[in-house]
């Protein structure tokens, strides 16, 4: 088998990968490795076509692939090592990354820090069961994109899209775009998953319904889709309250992402089930010594900017890491409070400056957002699921969160609440 | 959408709008006359979702995005955009020339792929670097 050594891998050469590298490159660090399986860097960047990227990191409206090349100029001018085609298939429990390429076989890898930035997957058909008939024609909103964005392939010219998410409102969009007609976008909960952005520019711009508290619940069709059953379960919830049928060739799922952390489990991780990524602390480290990870690995964004946001501090912290002078104590741990589905990191350690990102659990309005000894008390008009909040800590902020006294329970913890004003 | 009511002929409109300038997404209604002059807009509680209305209500534009065929490159679709907003209701007629596009690798981003489409004073730019 092929060894290598050195000082910092990155698996995945997304918008959080390539941060990351980038960001330890900038500390001086001068021997990374940034690995990706697909042909070139940008990860999905590359068939997110439309604008929208870039607001919050580059103050400018950026198409995906545009948003990526900003990275991969910079890439180019580095000393950074890019390994394309190459699969991240194991890591040891002693830090050694297993890559597995066409023209090595099996490659080793050994390095002082990694930084996992494997992104996330979406979830498809069979994890929302929905019963039926198998037939061609279902794809989860993403594969659609890749096939549409990169192969020109269009899936289909009927339409449903099962679920409000993103991605789905995204290509409702595309498909109408291109010639095909999008009868309908089912969301079983009373309000959807995507940003309002998304839902006027996508949706409203082109009359396209979207049924809220509604559910694909049969597929139909013996070789490719025929239609589906669709159900409304009004306020009062199972059983429906009607039914009512569509045609369709082509039904798209756009249903939830998953943080993809097959590599976190194999060393292993301790996994945040809230999330679905590994717990990690404010300077991006895992349960793990010298593992850091960042993007929608640790937890789903809504914005590729968030991702390179957290691509720079796991980078620092697998640069400060290598070079031997990384402190990260105390670590005082978040508690998701009242109304909050998740806060994370999980543990605050930095003094300088910190970001926690919560969700909430419903959309809620005239927000008061507090914190133990109510060092966070932020006012807003509304929050909701579909939106992640930023909460920013400044070094007074951290300075009280260190001098918290222990609860009856016996550690220190932080912990936020979402309640109405 | 527009949402109509059932006012008498030749008096007032309304249309209803979901404003985007922030996560607050009010709903604003645009009362209009019969030659489309605002009379009234309620529901927006700022100044600049005040005039995303405005420009919503009178002349919506957007930035489109799409895919136009590449020969010579390891590709078969260069991803494009325009290079400044378009009239919304144009966005169709826009689809139909890029969809005609031919494009030939290599190409470079930003690379102006077609000038002046349809006369609006827009081009279709690459969004990204793409040969074999």
């Amino acid at each position: 088998m092929k060894k290598l050594s050195v000082d910092i891998i990155v698996i995945g050469a997304g918008p959080g990968g390539m941060a990351a590298a980038l960001k330890a490159n900038e500390m001086g660090i001068k021997n990374i490795l940034l690995v990706d399986r697909l042909p070139e860097p940008g990860g999905i960047l590359q068939q997110c076509i439309h604008n929208g990227f870039g607001l919050q990191k580059f103050h400018k409206d950026l198409t995906g692939p545009e948003y990526a090349d900003m990275y991969i100029k910079q890439l180019k001018n580095s000393n950074i090592q890019v390994l394309l085609q190459a699969m991240a298939i194991e890591i040891t429990h002693n830090n050694r990354v297993i890559l597995s390429n066409k023209a090595d076989g099996l490659i080793e890898v050994g390095a002082k820090a990694i930084v996992l930035a494997m992104g996330c997957r979406e979830r498809t058909r069979q994890q929302v069961s929905i019963p039926g008939t198998r037939p061609s024609g279902i794809f989860t909103a993403g594969v659609a994109q890749r096939f549409m964005n990169i192969e020109g392939y269009l899936p289909g010219k009927e339409v449903v899209v099962v679920g409000s998410g993103d991605i789905g409102l995204i290509m409702a969009r595309r498909m109408t775009l291109e010639g095909a007609k999008v009868h309908a976008v089912t969301e079983l909960l009373p309000y959807p998953g995507g940003l309002t952005r998304n839902i006027v520019q996508c949706l409203n711009d082109y009359d396209i319904p979207l049924y809220l508290r509604h559910n694909v619940i049969e597929i139909f069709g013996k070789d490719r889709v025929t239609g589906v059953k669709i159900a409304d379960f009004g306020e009062e919830g199972n059983p429906p309250r009607k039914t009512f049928e569509v045609s369709c060739d082509t039904l798209l799922f756009s249903v939830g992402l998953i943080p993809e952390n097959e590599l976190s489990r194999m060393i292993p991780l301790m996994m945040n089930p809230l999330t679905g990524g590994p717990f990690i602390d404010d300077t991006f480290m895992t349960s793990k010594p010298g593992v850091f990870i960042c993007g929608n690995a640790a937890f789903v964004n809504d914005l590729a900017d968030y991702v390179s946001l957290e691509g720079e501090i796991a980078g620092v912290s697998a640069a400060k890491f290598a070079l031997g002078n990384y402190q990260n104590d105390p670590r005082i741990p978040t508690v998701a409070g009242q109304n909050v589905r998740f806060v994370t990191p999980n543990f605050i350690s930095r003094n300088d400056s910190a970001t926690l990102y919560i969700r909430v659990k419903s959309p809620i309005t005239d927000v008061r957002i507090t914190s133990s000894k109510n060092i966070v008390h932020i006012v807003k008009k509304i929050v909701k699921p579909s939106e992640m909040i930023e909460i920013k800590l400044d070094k007074e902020m951290l300075k009280k969160i260190k001098a918290l006294p222990a609860s009856p329970s016996g550690g220190k913890e932080f912990r936020i609440d979402v309640g109405q004003e | 959408m527009s949402d109509k009511n059932n006012l008498p002929a030749g008096r007032q409109t309304d249309r209803k709008f979901t404003c985007i300038m922030c996560p607050l997404g009010c709903t604003v209604t645009v009362k209009s006359d019969d030659s489309g002059n605002i009379l009234e807009i309620i529901g927006s509680s700022c100044m600049k979702g005040e005039k995303y209305i405005r420009d919503e209500f009178s002349a919506p534009k957007r930035v489109l995005t799409s895919t136009v065929a590449i020969e010579g490159a390891k590709f078969d679709r260069l991803p494009v955009r325009t290079s400044d907003f378009v009239p919304k209701d144009k966005l169709f007629d826009l689809m139909k020339e890029i969809q005609k596009i031919k494009a030939k690798a290599p190409i470079k981003i930003g690379d102006i792929i077609l000038k002046n489409i349809l006369g609006l004073n827009v081009d279709i730019l690459a969004t990204r670097d793409l040969s074999l």
